[in-house]
C-alpha cells in the first residue's frame, strides 16, 4: 500500500468540497489500496460525520449513506415495504462485510473486472488511455449490454440494482448545494471515459439514498452466481410486479451482472403492462431487452441465462406456475 | 512519515493507544503490535473470514479496516471469548464436534458464529433455506480443510442448547 495521510471528519461540511479520498466501511477501498490500483495521499474518514439512519420521508424512507448494510437489510421498514432492498443487499458480500459496508460506498464499489486490478494489464479504467486487455481475454463477469470499444466492465454491486428497480433517488452535497440524482441515472455507461463510474464530480459527497412510497406488487431479487453463496452476480434480476384482475399493472424491472451499471430499459417494463402473463409475453420482454446484447466470448453465457432468469423471474411474480419455454 | 492522528481504543477489555503509520490495518495491529496471533491472516482481502473480530458487538474483517479507524471502539478478539480453562460455550461445541482440522480458520469461525448468536437474537434476517440457514450465515468464513459440517453442528447445538 502506498502512504497516506489520514484525518476524521467530524461532520459534513468537513467533507463536502474535500480533495481527499473519503473512506466510509473501507471494504472496498483498502483492499484496492493494497493492490495499488487506488493510491489516494489523504483518506478522510466520515464514519463519524452522522448520516447513519433511516428515516421517513414523506410516503418513502431516506436511508443516510453511512447506514451499514447489514443495518439496512434488517430495517424493519425496509424489510416490510421494500422487502427487495433487504434482499438484494443480503444476497451480496458477507455478514462481515455487510457490518461495514456502507450505502454510499457500495453505491460507489468498483467492478471486479480482473484487468482493472491488475497493475501488469492494459485499462483504460484505471490508466485511461492505454487500451482495455479485457477485450479479446478472460471475460466471464463482463458486459453484454451498454459496453464501449474503450470497456466492458459491469458494476458489480446488488443493492443498487434493487434502487434502481424501486427508483430511489441519491442525495448528493457539493461545494454548491444539494442536487438529486435518480439511482437510475447516477452510474453512468463507459463510453469514451471509462474512468468515470459515475455522475459524482470531485467534492461531492452522497448524503442519503430516497425511496418513494412503497406501491403495491410483488418484490423478487433473483441473482445467479458461480456458488451458493458469497459471490458476485453472474447475471441479476430486481422485479416489482402488480397483477390487477390478471393483468399485469406493475413492472418495474433492473438487472446487475450485465453492463457498467444497474441496467433499466422502460421498454421492456411497459410491453409488459396491461397484459395477460404468458411465456410469449415474457419471451418478447425477454427479446427486447436483450436486442443489442454483445458477447465477448467468455461472457456470451450471460445472453441466455439473462433471458430465462428474467422468465424465471416473471413467471414467479405473476403467480404462474409454468416451467419457461425460452 | 505519514500523518494521523492517534486511535485509542479498547482490545479484549484493555485500552490502547495507536499512533503509527495509518496503513496499519486492525488485523496487522493486533498481530504484530499486541502479538494477538489468534486472529489469523487468510487473504487479506475480505474473502475468507479468517481475521474476523468483534468490534463494537459486530462481526468484521480485521484486514479490511485500518488501526486509525478504531478509535472510540471496543474489539474482541479470540482471546477474548475464552481461555483454555474457561472456553465458551461455541468452543467446547468446536472441539465437542470436531469442528476443524487445521485450525487456522477456526478463530475466525468462532469470533463469527459469537457475533451471530446475537444477530439471531436481534432477528435479522437471511436468505438462507429456512431449515439450512446456518450455513447462509457462516458464508463469510471459508474452510479450506472442508470441516463445514461439523462446524454447523457445533453452532446448532449451541444455539439449540442455550444454556449447554
Ligand atoms: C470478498 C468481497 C465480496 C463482495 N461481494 C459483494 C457482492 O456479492 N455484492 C455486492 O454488491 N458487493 C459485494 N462486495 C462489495 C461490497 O459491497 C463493497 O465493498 C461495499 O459495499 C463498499 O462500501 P464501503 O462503505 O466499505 O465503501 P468504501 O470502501 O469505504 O468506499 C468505496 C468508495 O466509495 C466512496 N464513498 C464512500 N462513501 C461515500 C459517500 N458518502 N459519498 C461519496 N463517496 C463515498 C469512497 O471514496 C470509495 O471510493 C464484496 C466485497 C468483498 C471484499
Ligand atoms: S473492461 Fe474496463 S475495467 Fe476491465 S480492463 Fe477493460 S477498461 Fe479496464
Ligand atoms: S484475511 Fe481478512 S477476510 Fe481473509
Ligand atoms: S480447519 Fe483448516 S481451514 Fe478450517
Amino acid at each position: 500500500m502506498k502512504g497516506f495521510d489520514y484525518a476524521r471528519a467530524s461532520d459534513l461540511s468537513d467533507a463536502i468540497g474535500s480533495t481527499a479520498r473519503l473512506i466510509a466501511g473501507g471494504t472496498n477501498l483498502l483492499d484496492l489500496m493494497k493492490l495499488e490500483v487506488e493510491t489516494p495521499e489523504v483518506l478522510l474518514d466520515i464514519n463519524r460525520i452522522g448520516l447513519d439512519q433511516i428515516a421517513t420521508h414523506g410516503e418513502g424512507l431516506r436511508i443516510g449513506a453511512l447506514v451499514t448494510n447489514a443495518d439496512c437489510a434488517a430495517d424493519l421498514r425496509i424489510r416490510q415495504g421494500y422487502p427487495l432492498l433487504s434482499r438484494a443487499i443480503l444476497a451480496g458480500a458477507s455478514p462481515q462485510l455487510r457490518n461495514r459496508a456502507t450505502t454510499g460506498g457500495n453505491l460507489c464499489q468498483r467492478t471486479r473486472c480482473g484487468y482493472f486490478t491488475d497493475l501488469a494489464s492494459r485499462c483504460n479504467k484505471r490508466q485511461p488511455g492505454s487500451g482495455c486487455d479485457a477485450i479479446g481475454g478472460v471475460t466471464r463477469n463482463h458486459a453484454i449490454l451498454g459496453a464501449s470499444v474503450n470497456c466492458i466492465a459491469t458494476y458489480p454491486g446488488d443493492m443498487a440494482v434493487a434502487l434502481a428497480a424501486l427508483d430511489g433517488v441519491v442525495q448528493i452535497a457539493g461545494p454548491d448545494g444539494m442536487r438529486n440524482v435518480p439511482v437510475r441515472q447516477f452510474h453512468r455507461l463507459p463510453e469514451d471515459d471509462p474512468s468515470r463510474d459515475n455522475v459524482l464530480a470531485a467534492g461531492e459527497v452522497i448524503t442519503s439514498v430516497t425511496l418513494p412510497a412503497p406501491g403495491r406488487g410483488r418484490q423478487i431479487y433473483r441473482k445467479v452466481r458461480d456458488r451458493a453463496s458469497y459471490a458476485f452476480a453472474l447475471v441479476s434480476v430486481a422485479a416489482i410486479i402488480d397483477m390487477v384482475d390478471g393483468r399485469i399493472a406493475r413492472a418495474d424491472l433492473a438487472f446487475g451482472g450485465v453492463a457498467h451499471k444497474p441496467w433499466h430499459d422502460p421498454l421492456v417494463g411497459q410491453v409488459l403492462l396491461g397484459e395477460r402473463p404468458s411465456p410469449a409475453l415474457f419471451r418478447h420482454a425477454a427479446e427486447l431487452l436483450l436486442e443489442g446484447a454483445q458477447g465477448h466470448g467468455g461472457n456470451d453465457f450471460k445472453i441466455p441465462l439473462l433471458h430465462r432468469t428474467l422468465g424465471a423471474v416473471l413467471t414467479e411474480a405473476t403467480g404462474g406456475s409454468d416451467v419457461f419455454q425460452l | 512519515m505519514f500523518r494521523a492522528p492517534p486511535a485509542r481504543f479498547v482490545v479484549n477489555g484493555a485500552e490502547f493507544d495507536y499512533a503509527g503509520d495509518p496503513r496499519r490495518t486492525l488485523l496487522d495491529f493486533l498481530r504484530y503490535d499486541l502479538a494477538l496471533c489468534g486472529t489469523k491472516k487468510g487473504c487479506d482481502h475480505g474473502q475468507c473470514g479468517a481475521c474476523t473480530v468483534i468490534v463494537d458487538g459486530k462481526r468484521v474483517n480485521s484486514c479490511l479496516t485500518l488501526a486509525v479507524m478504531q478509535d472510540g471502539c471496543e474489539i474482541t478478539t479470540i482471546e477474548g471469548i475464552g481461555t483454555p480453562h474457561h472456553l465458551s460455550a461455541l468452543q467446547r461445541a468446536f472441539i465437542k464436534h470436531d469442528g476443524f482440522q487445521c485450525g487456522y480458520c477456526t478463530p475466525g469461525q468462532i469470533c463469527s458464529a459469537t457475533a451471530l448468536l446475537q444477530e439471531l437474537r436481534n432477528g435479522w434476517p437471511s436468505i438462507g433455506e429456512p431449515d439450512d440457514d446456518l450455513r447462509e450465515r457462516m458464508s463469510g468464513n471459508l474452510c479450506r480443510c472442508g470441516a463445514y459440517s461439523n462446524i454447523i453442528m457445533a453452532i446448532r447445538e449451541v444455539i439449540e442448547e442455550p444454556a449447554a
